[in-house]
């Protein structure tokens, strides 16, 4: 069913007068889905350059209560790009001809279609460095990045999206055009809008041009693989150097199970007899990485690490770094469906988390793989299934809210950077409680009374739960 | 489910749609994606549309129909995707499927019919083409009609294709490949070398050229009768059981050689040859002969190398880049052997194109079928073609070349640059005075 009139559809198509509008069925399913779950099928697709058109659109959208989504490539984990109650997508991928960096400022000037890699690779020609890294980067959009705080595994040292953005150009749910912050790093002057709407998931408007803070990139990076014959050894050093008073740039774990994956996906030599591998990246100048790459190599050898490699060549950093990103493709190879999750804990709390994961394994009987950026405390708690086995995904359903409540429970949150989207949006209560919970809902009521922008996200509907076996 | 929904997921291969985890990372290698900037014409949106045929949500199977049609079939979403979706095999069947239901108008049928059953496959009229070009090049009908302007106003474009074809060959130079060239030297291999449709009415210099190539280098040559077109063409139009027809035609004309390698110098039949093994699979009297084949199959570049490459001899400096063929990359996956191939050729300087591994636009008859749609993407490629700064433009397949030729024309580069296949290009710079007199083909 349609949530849109012809008679509004005619009245888009005048307001758009640079772009296009889609509405043929095949444009319109190209558009009802991400990388997460479901398919919600749009009314039209608007793709336009102009700001202006678009805060007309918004405006329009306005009076007449038509959902507004907007979206970049999709690739996001959680739902934040669905159009789930019809209306418009607002493709802005198609935004991405601004791209300037201010070397004296140290900033990157951006307009919301242009994709991540391409920040870094601008960044990097003139010495500087865009640190946040989303594993996606390549495809992913800088406008998607800001709308769900992105973060990557430089998170550890350099932070996520939000700790890089100075100033914004949104459009309100009202369809007026207003700029926040600006290209100071300093900047007091009233309410941080710039930070509530960063992460805010496209529920308080649309962003169409950001200001990012750049830094000096490091010259220099060293890589140390060490292999632990148990998972809590692997722990315990991984605190162990957070301690030492040494900060790693990445700092990823593989468990056996993913080891094992990958091995029967592509053979990279990878210790499949091990519980854990863990790989450390440090960067900084030339001397310091290297007397850093040195000390992390004895902690982890005092721990009791039964191999401990610090890769020389560039060819041989890539290679190990290689056998980690193939972790994501070799486990789909088991089953087809792939919920990924990305609770995060307190640092402190890794092993518990490590202990409860496995646990919860058992319980449901599923196939969960532990691999991710465990510096930060940001594991990525993969539960494998088949989306056609509905006994099966019923057990997934209940196991990923446990996982939720462990991760809580521990201190931590429900989601470290995917966002919350449709699929979180059931349990933001067990994290926020009734009253935080409450004061979100009258941010949103006070930017978006008619609520048209990006509705269905973040807020659960009443009795909503996690639904995964469609 | 019904019958009927569980009859077009085997059909549809609805299967094969569920390894898509829609993460997109196929989306920066799709050149549709890139010039027509919708999702709708991206791999990751294609697949959802047959996933959701498959599911019943689409019921009309001719809203695939533009979609699927506008790809071009180079397949670079699966070098690039993480999970290993078969795409290639998806949009295959989804073809396949739109095309049964289909209703063409009565001359586009006969059209198709003529084209895929009659022509490509047959020497015959492969030939009577390759004759005509012949006659129309040097009985001074070509200056004629480009004087009188009469090209620009032919059908579809074709009379910008006219300005690129290669200079026929007489009938009788082109006649016949000799059925058996022996190895010069000690041999290494014998070879049965595939001569191809297209190649062989439209470049039979570049077929004489790999024969003597491959002799030179250490292969005994045979050609043998009966062999025909791979029916590349065929399945990639949704006329998958007439590609199979032709595939069988040539595993029996092949067989009769013992040979230890299948020759060809086209990426795009070298893909098709390397995959019968999945397009007979369920044949189970042609499987293991299909698998012997195709294992058999390799491109003429691979050979080259095998036998430790060729001599090129000291020839002035020369700035080239390489266009490689999309179906070798990504379906055959050879691509180091033609770049080493001419690294290592003498005063030869290889600058490497941005985006080389995204499609020219010529893909099969789609700079024909989908003219607009292939010049935007010929245009882009042109772009980067032209940041190189070289001379020549090398390339390994028979569509790619006059793409690259049509490109050059639409850049207004010709003059200053050229387009030629490898084997010509080897051949130029190598030191044997047998193969040493080539002419440029244009």
């Amino acid at each position: 069913m349609k949530t849109m009139t012809d008679m509004q559809i005619k009245e888009i198509l005048d307001i758009v007068k640079t772009g296009r509008v889609l509405t043929d069925e095949s444009d319109r399913f190209s558009y009802s889905f991400d990388a997460s779950f479901g398919t919600y099928l749009p009314d039209a697709v608007i793709q336009t350059k102009s700001v202006e058109e678009l805060a007309g659109l918004v405006k329009y959208a306005n009076l007449e209560n038509i959902p507004v989504y907007p979206r970049g490539q999709s690739t996001s984990l959680s739902g934040g790009p669905l159009p789930v109650k019809g209306g418009m997508v607002i493709d802005l991928s198609v935004m991405n001809d601004l791209l300037e960096i201010d070397e004296e400022d140290m900033v990157a000037v951006v307009s919301p279609g242009v994709l991540t890699a391409d920040i870094h690779k601008a960044a990097e020609a003139k010495g500087l460095m865009y640190p946040p890294d989303p594993s996606s980067s390549h495809v992913s959009t800088i406008g998607g990045n800001l709308a769900e705080n992105s973060g990557g595994p430089r998170g550890l040292k350099y932070g996520v999206t939000k700790d890089y953005v100075i100033g914004l150009e949104v459009i309100t749910p009202q369809g007026e055009i207003i700029r926040t912050g600006g290209r100071t790093v300093k900047n007091v002057t009233g309410y941080d809008l710039t930070k509530l709407i960063v992460g805010s998931e496209g529920t308080l408007g649309i962003i169409t041009k950001a200001i990012l803070r750049l830094i000096p990139k490091p010259p220099a990076s060293e890589t140390v693989m060490a292999v632990f014959d148990s998972l809590v050894d692997a722990g315990r050093a991984i605190s162990r150097i957070l301690t030492s008073g040494i900060l790693p740039a990445k700092m990823e774990l593989m468990d056996q199970a993913s080891m094992v994956a990958v091995e029967n996906y592509r053979p990279s030599g990878l210790p499949t007899d091990a519980e854990a591998l863990i790989l450390i990246e440090l960067d900084g100048h030339p001397m310091a990485v290297r007397d850093e790459a040195e000390q992390v190599s004895q902690v982890c050898r005092q721990i009791g690490a039964r191999e401990v490699r610090v890769p020389q060549t560039k060819e041989e950093k890539e290679e190990v770094w290689k056998a980690r990103k193939l972790v994501s493709p070799a486990i789909v190879k088991v089953k087809p469906t792939k919920i990924s999750e990305d609770a995060t804990v307190p640092r402190s709390k890794i092993p518990e988390m490590c202990h409860r994961l496995q646990e919860i394994k058992e319980k449901y009987k599923i196939d969960l793989v532990v691999f991710g950026h465990v510096g930060d405390g940001n594991l990525h708690p993969n539960i494998i299934a088949d989306k056609s086995d509905k006994a099966e995904m019923l057990r997934v359903e209940k196991a990923v809210a446990e996982i939720f409540e462990a991760a809580v429970q521990l201190g931590g949150t429900l989601s470290g950077e995917h966002g919350i989207g449709t699929m979180k949006a059931p349990f933001m209560e067990m994290e926020l409680g009734a009253v935080g919970l409450d004061m979100m809902k009258r941010i949103k009521q006070a930017w978006d009374p008619q609520n048209i922008m990006n509705p269905g996200k973040i807020f659960p509907e009443p009795g909503q739960k996690l639904v995964l076996s469609e | 489910m019904s019958d009927h929904l569980a009859a077009l997921r085997t059909e549809l291969n609805y299967e094969k749609t569920n390894k898509c985890v829609q993460c997109g990372y196929c989306l920066p290698a799709c050149p549709t994606y890139l010039t027509m900037g919708k999702e709708t014409h991206s791999p990751r949106g294609r697949i959802n549309l047959v996933k959701m045929a498959g599911e019943g949500r689409i019921k009309d199977l001719s809203v695939l129909e533009e979609p699927l049609d506008l790809c071009l079939g180079c397949r670079a979403c699966e070098t690039v995707c993480p999970t290993g979706v078969e795409y290639g095999a998806i949009l295959e069947s989804a073809r396949a499927a739109i095309t049964r239901r289909k209703k063409f108008s009565v001359p586009a049928n006969a059209f198709r019919n003529t084209l895929f059953k009659k022509v490509f496959p047959s020497r015959k009229a492969m030939n009577l083409i390759g004759n005509a070009m012949w006659l129309y090049e040097k009985t001074g009908v070509q200056k004629l009609a480009r004087k009188s302007g009469l090209t620009e106003k032919l059908p579809a474009h074709l009379g910008e294709f006219e300005k690129i074809m290669p200079a026929a060959v007489s009938p009788w130079e082109r006649s016949r490949l000799p059925k058996f060239t022996g190895a010069k030297g000690e041999k290494k291999y014998s070879v049965a070398f595939f001569v191809g449709c297209v190649m062989d009415a439209m470049f039979s210099k570049i077929n004489r050229l790999s024969v003597q190539l491959l002799s030179e280098v250490g292969c005994d040559v045979i050609v043998v009768e009966n062999q025909t077109c791979c029916g590349a063409l065929h399945a990639h139009a949704g006329e998958r059981e007439e590609g199979k027809k032709l595939a069988k035609q040539n595993i029996l004309a092949f067989e009769q050689a013992e040979v230890d390698f299948i020759v060809n110098n086209a990426g795009g039949c070298g893909a098709m040859m390397a995959e019968y093994n999945h397009l007979l699979a369920d044949e189970p009297e042609w499987a293991d002969r299909a698998r012997q084949f195709s294992s058999k199959s390799k491109d003429i570049s691979q050979v080259l190398a095998l036998c430790g490459g060729v001599k090129g001899q000291e020839r002035p400096t020369d700035r080239v880049t390489y266009q490689p063929s999309c179906h070798m990359t990504n379906v055959q996956k050879v691509t180091a052997d033609p770049v080493q191939l001419i690294k290592n050729l003498p005063n030869v300087e290889l600058v490497e194109m941005k985006e080389a591994n995204m499609c020219c636009g010529s893909a099969g008859i789609y700079n024909i079928v989908h003219y607009d749609a292939s010049m935007e993407i010929l245009d882009h490629k042109m772009k980067q073609v032209k940041d190189t700064q070289t001379t020549t433009i090398v390339t390994t397949n028979p569509g790619c070349l006059l793409q690259m030729k049509l490109g050059i024309e639409r850049a207004n580069l010709s003059g200053r640059m050229r387009a030629v296949h490898l084997v010509e290009y080897l051949a130029e710079r190598c030191s044997d005075s047998q193969v040493t007199n080539i002419s440029k083909t244009d």
